[in-house]
């Protein structure tokens, strides 16, 4: 413990001359970096837009309400579509994660130098590009619509699912899987009931958690061209409808707080 | 002859079965029928356009083969200037929602705040979680006009309820030993939090905020399709153009970095914890 003497009198110190420089040094860095990104974002900004802000938002707020509630029959059909678009997107993903996941675990892995390094691989990639990408690259592929977006919720949720999959296959109890072996038991027999009851309420909390999540993001798609609510939102800013737009939002908030609550009610009940 | 095949069975009993997950047999099948009855009517919703797919196999197949052949150089400076402006962006962002997201996080521990505080940060925090970045990026470039600035705003305003929700959620379930032991001894507010709450959660809020810097950046790559500033600009463009070589390029780098930063928050994380 560094203790300072000065004039007799002893003054505790949580750090040693050497230590606390290196503390400073190190902030001084960090202080630097970020005034240097601060200096280019305020050269990329044209400031006399900002400062005319306060005005603007007001304008978009007095044209935004009251919302036009009679637009609202024309989002009855777009709202179903995302659900499905998140519903279905979770449904695959979860199929696909499922394999990856076995095959990431460290202690179901067939090999753990050749085949976990390409499950983890997949499970980065996938989770690191957002949906709105995956929608993207699948629009230019096969086309904007409904089946765009329901395939890039899938990609984009398998990365997540597969890896808390395989985080909780590693923390399972491993008396429970001897004694299935024990017994004689086939691989897949040890898999079947020594593994999969142990994981199942994880799965399932898994399910729920990450279609919470793919409610959320498919409301967005539709500004790219993957279908679902998005789609009304991005035809209602081109035009400036903005009682349009300001309805569109509130919808979307609405469904994202249900299907949160839902996501936690069912969660409550698994787990 | 006298052993029966019915008199066997009851000798043996019946082999053991699992039992259902759901017991009441009547809601299983209900369950069941209705959950199959929802996927064919959300699978009639989907117009798959089968011939338009098969077209787009060939363009899919070119952009699987991309990957082989990545094309950083033909568009490197609009590459490079993205990519600075991405990481720009979610550096500044992340300094800033991190700083602004401890005070709110402090209001919104039950433990520590008032009851008016503890709402006002409550409600904060609602807001921000329930909007998503995209929105509230389409809505600051509306505002503030193109360019990082809506971006680095956006990605500020996620940071905070993400990060004030976790932390105060630690804030509330800390040892409160440590804290009273710290009151005890005459300390004022601010010592109180500086020397018996901080420790605690220090080690969360540094791997917390890892975790934010990583989603920031995923997130600052798609801000640039609503004009916010960022390497998605270029993305976009790259694929409305089919450059698949240079998109392949752009994603390639993306996952390298995020990768990169997961790497180094294992490494920060096992060094606190």
């Amino acid at each position: 413990m560094p203790i300072r003497d000065t004039e007799g009198q002893k003054i505790w110190q949580r750090r040693s001359g050497r230590e606390s420089l290196s503390h400073w040094v190190m902030w001084l860095i960090g202080v630097a970096i970020f005034a240097y990104c601060w200096q280019q974002i305020s050269n990329a900004t044209t400031w006399f837009f900002v400062w005319d802000a306060p005005r603007i938002a007001e304008d978009i707020w007095t044209r935004a309400t009251p919302p036009k509630w009679s637009y609202i029959t024309q989002l009855g059909e777009p709202i179903w579509d995302t659900l499905n678009i998140a519903t279905l997107g979770t449904l695959i993903a979860l199929v696909l994660a499922v394999p990856v996941a076995f095959l990431a675990a460290r202690n179901t892995t067939p090999s753990t130098l050749f085949i976990r390094p390409i499950a983890l691989l997949i499970i980065v990639s996938t989770r690191s590009i957002n949906s709105l990408i995956w929608a993207l690259l699948l629009i230019a592929i096969i086309g904007p619509g409904v089946f765009a977006g329901v395939i890039a919720i899938a990609i984009r949720s398998i990365g997540f699912c597969a890896k808390l999959l395989y985080e909780a296959i590693e923390e399972i109890d491993t008396t429970q899987v001897e004694a299935i072996t024990a017994t004689g038991a086939s691989r897949w027999q040890v898999m079947a009931y020594g593994i999969i009851p142990q994981i199942l309420p994880a799965f399932a909390g898994i399910a729920v958690f990450r279609w919470d999540i793919n409610i959320r993001e498919s409301t967005v798609l539709g500004l790219v061209g993957a279908g679902g609510i998005g789609l009304q939102l991005s035809s209602s800013l081109n035009v400036l409808a903005w009682p349009q737009v300001s309805l569109i939002l509130l919808v979307i908030l609405l469904a994202v707080v249900i299907s949160e609550w839902v996501s936690a009610k069912v969660r409550g009940a698994i787990i | 002859m006298s052993l029966s095949e019915t008199n066997l069975e009851t000798r043996l009993g019946r082999p053991w079965k699992k039992p259902p997950f759901i017991q009441r047999r009547w809601l299983r099948w209900s369950l069941m029928l209705g959950f199959i009855a929802y996927l064919i009517a959300a699978y009639m919703t989907i117009e798959v356009n089968w011939s338009r797919v098969y077209e787009g196999l060939e363009r899919g197949k070119q952009f699987v083969l991309a990957f082989t052949s990545p094309d950083f150089t033909t568009r490197s400076s609009d590459i490079y200037e993205g990519m600075l402006e991405s990481i720009i962006m979610t550096v500044a962002a992340s300094v800033v929602g991190i700083i602004i997201s401890i005070p709110i996080a402090l209001g919104a521990a039950r433990n520590v705040a008032p009851l008016p505080v503890y709402l006002i940060c409550r409600g904060i925090i609602a807001v921000s979680r329930a909007l998503q970045e995209i929105i509230v990026a389409i809505l600051l470039v509306a505002i503030f006009g193109f360019g990082p600035l809506a971006g680095f705003l956006t990605l500020s305003f996620a940071t905070i309820g993400f990060l004030s929700k976790l932390l105060a959620e630690d804030i509330e379930s800390m040892d409160k030993v440590q804290a009273e032991a710290i009151k005890a001894s005459g300390a004022r507010w601010t010592q109180w939090i500086n020397y018996g709450v901080q420790p605690q959660v220090m080690p969360r809020l540094i791997g917390l905020s890892i975790y934010r810097i990583d989603i920031n950046f995923r997130e600052s790559a798609i801000l640039g399709l609503v004009g916010a500033g960022g390497i998605g600009a270029t993305l976009n463009t790259a694929f409305d153009r089919y450059e698949y070589d240079t998109a392949a390029a752009i994603l390639i780098m993306i996952i390298v970095i995020v990768m990169a930063l997961e790497y180094l928050s294992g490494i920060v994380r096992a060094r606190v914890q």
